[in-house]
């Protein structure tokens, strides 16, 4: 195998795991305050056609991408509203906020179909960016490096700060959280809120740097393999890196394959391989984790109502 | 002054009947609403999904035709939604049912007999129950998830329908076109109503909700189902093993969905296409919410998301409408019928907040049950 070869499969896994890797992230912070949101995949496809078409008409994908982020935690407002405010079931509104996404994106979608837009580029200078060996550290788009960032960032903040303390204290048991003045119901919703952000931004690098284009369910349920990938990390932002580059070498495999027109698989065998993984890799760690108790916070799913 | 929530003694009955009128109510006024807000005419496009259809006779039968795998699949899953097993692998398990009756229709094309049909029948409903046993055995034996289980398992079953329409199952004499050859007249599914659309499948249907609904309402296993979603601790002391009703759950809804798939293959269909998934998978559990998880309820509120496919339909001839315009109206259903819920076990009264400090009295500082939780 040639280097060239290589730091290109290197640059694809990057790129492959970078959104499930940003919504994981945005999902573990929500799941930490001891709310499930299943609403991940409709929310990533919220924010892909949003940053799709604000990039569109304003011709600066940096700004779809930020109204990517708003698009999403507007989704996630009405998932807040209702399973908060209103003690709706969790998994039901999760899933409606799913079908909603899926309905709306293509709705808003439809003029945008088949029609391209300039993607996000990358940040460094491209003496660095282009060099057929630096660019495997200075060649990717912004969100591959924000990704990265938001690990230590989701980490240091769950593990060494304060609200992050306050927030996991709110998942693992709200009543007590409660009765020492923590308002619970606010910190949920920002945590659903910025777990909504996350998702419009993971999403929309499918339509601002993978493809870059629009299509109906471009995510393809990622979003689900990001809610995947929370399980399957131990609620542990270290280990959502891990997992997702390890989605996104799956992901990468499958390319690669019908690149070199491998055709010894059938080519829905290779995309079906994401899902395939996901279901062995639950199974393999959950029946790991048997008898040592879960280590899903434990007021995951639960609703929460003061009484006055 | 405001609006505050106050907690009734007792669910309301009432709302529990009301809550999903009053969403269906409020999803026309909204959805008018958001899509005159999308440029579009919101109040004719309301008008076209959910109104013309009623005063067009023909679209009666349509309306049928698209309620009866809804009402199908959304019975199964209801049941296994009130044991808090989330199966949302329906649209797998429906195509694998549509596949594995094609697979005893492909091999029969030439042969006649009246038996052929039934086994296709069994073949899907087969079908169904084995893929959802993944996601059962999963659960029962390695704790996983089954909502990602067999949500993911959708996307490999969509994927094994296009293998098998590329590859295997072409018709020879199809001009290459990826689907299989017409089902013979011995494999079609007959019609119930002579010179309708109406096929066996919707009186099917309907004796399949009456039977779900006198089961549950008075077998033991009803019972059981209950019990396990309503109190699971109380159901583990009472002898009613988890494991079991997870297997239950997932194959009674796994192995109606699989009706739900061969039935639409043998009768509407008629042959096997990759575009034979539709979402009724996905559409069956708003269904069954709607429906209030009850075999009744389903039945009409099959009826009024049919609408919503067969309006949808209407409206993007007749205005243009994207065909996802169906799905956002699904959603906001859902999410309306979500919002009301609250009103059956609170009620809205019109007073003076309790002057609120948030460090309540210790032992009554927070109220959260787990059957709340469980009777949304």
């Amino acid at each position: 195998m040639t280097l060239a070869l290589f730091i290109t499969i290197l640059m694809t896994v990057a790129a492959a795991a970078t959104p499930l890797l940003i919504a994981a992230l945005g999902e573990l912070v929500v799941e930490k305050s001891g709310v499930l949101n299943l609403g991940v995949e409709g929310m990533m496809l919220i924010g892909a056609v949003t940053g799709f078409a604000v990039a569109s008409v304003t011709g600066v994908p940096a700004v779809g991408a930020i109204a990517a982020m708003g698009a999403g935690a507007l989704a996630a407002l009405i998932f807040a509203a209702l399973t908060l405010s209103l003690m709706a079931n969790q998994v039901a509104t999760g899933l409606a906020l799913t079908i909603f996404g899926t309905g709306v994106s293509a709705l808003l979608g439809a003029p945008y179909v088949g029609i391209t837009t300039t993607p996000l580029g990358p940040v460094f200078p491209d003496a660095l960016a282009a060099d057929p060996i630096w660019r495997i550290l200075f060649g990717h788009s912004p969100l591959v490096y924000v990704g990265l960032l938001l690990t230590l960032g989701v980490w240091w903040f769950l593990k060494h700060s304060r609200p992050g303390l306050i927030l996991r204290a709110v998942g693992e048991s709200d009543s007590a959280a409660h009765s020492i003045g923590y308002p619970v119901l606010k910190i949920r919703y920002v945590a659903v809120l910025f777990g909504g952000a996350m998702a419009g931004l993971g999403g929309c690098y499918y339509s601002l740097v993978l493809t870059p284009m629009w299509a109906e369910r471009l995510t393809a349920g990622r979003g689900w393999i990001a809610i995947a990938l929370v399980v399957f990390a131990s609620w542990r932002p270290g280990r959502v890196l891990a997992g997702a580059y390890l989605f996104g070498a799956v992901i990468t495999l499958e390319l690669q394959a019908k690149a070199a027109g491998l055709n010894f698989f059938a080519p829905e065998l290779l995309a079906s391989l994401p899902y395939l993984a996901t279901v062995l890799v639950l199974a393999i760690i959950s029946a790991g984790r048997r008898g040592a108790g879960t280590a899903a916070p434990a007021c995951l799913g639960q609703p929460f109502r003061a009484s006055a | 002054m405001a609006f505050v929530l106050e907690p009734r003694r007792e669910p309301s009955r009432a709302m529990m009947l009301a809550a999903p009128v009053i969403a269906v109510g409020l999803t026309l006024v909204v959805g008018a609403l958001l899509f005159t807000l999308l440029g579009h005419n919101g109040a004719l496009a309301v008008y076209e999904i959910f109104v013309r259809p009623l005063f067009n006779p023909y679209r009666w039968q349509d309306l049928l035709v698209k309620a009866a795998p809804l009402a199908i699949i959304a019975t199964g899953l209801a049941i296994g939604f009130r044991a808090n097993v989330w199966n949302i692998g329906a649209e797998g398990q429906y195509i694998l049912g549509g596949l594995a009756g094609t697979g005893i229709a492909l091999a029969t094309l030439d042969l006649d007999g009246g038996w052929v049909l039934p086994l296709m029948v069994v073949a899907g409903v087969v079908g169904g129950m084995a893929w959802a046993a993944v996601p059962a055995f999963l659960k029962t034996r390695m704790n996983v998830n089954e909502i990602l289980s067999s949500l993911m398992l959708n996307y490999v079953a969509i994927q094994l329908l296009y293998y098998l329409m590329r590859g295997p199952w072409k018709d020879p004499m199809g001009f290459n076109f990826p689907q299989t050859a017409m089902f013979s007249a011995a494999q079609t599914l007959p019609v119930a109503v002579p010179g309708t659309l109406i096929h066996l499948g919707i009186p099917i249907a309907a004796a399949l909700a009456l039977t779900a609904w006198f089961l549950i309402a008075r077998s033991i296993t009803g019972f059981q189902i209950r019990v396990v979603g309503l109190a699971p601790r109380a159901a583990r002391y009472g002898g009613f093993r988890q494991s079991s009703t997870v297997w239950l759950a997932l194959m009674v809804g796994g192995g109606m969905a699989g009706l739900a798939g061969i039935l639409e293959a043998s009768g509407p269909f008629g042959q096997m296409v990759p575009q034979f998934p539709t979402g009724y998978g996905y559409t069956a559990i708003i269904v069954a919410f709607l429906g209030r998880l009850n075999p009744l309820g389903i039945l009409l509120a099959a009826l009024v998301l049919a609408l919503t496919y067969v309006g949808g339909e209407s409206a993007q001839t007749a205005l243009g409408l994207p065909s996802a315009a169906a799905g956002v109206f699904q959603a906001m259903m859902l999410f309306f019928l979500l919002a009301t819920d609250i009103l059956v076990r609170y009620r809205l009264a019109w007073r003076r907040p309790a002057a609120g400090h948030p460090l309540p009295a210790a032992g009554q500082g927070a109220t959260k049950t787990r059957a709340e939780a469980a009777t949304a």
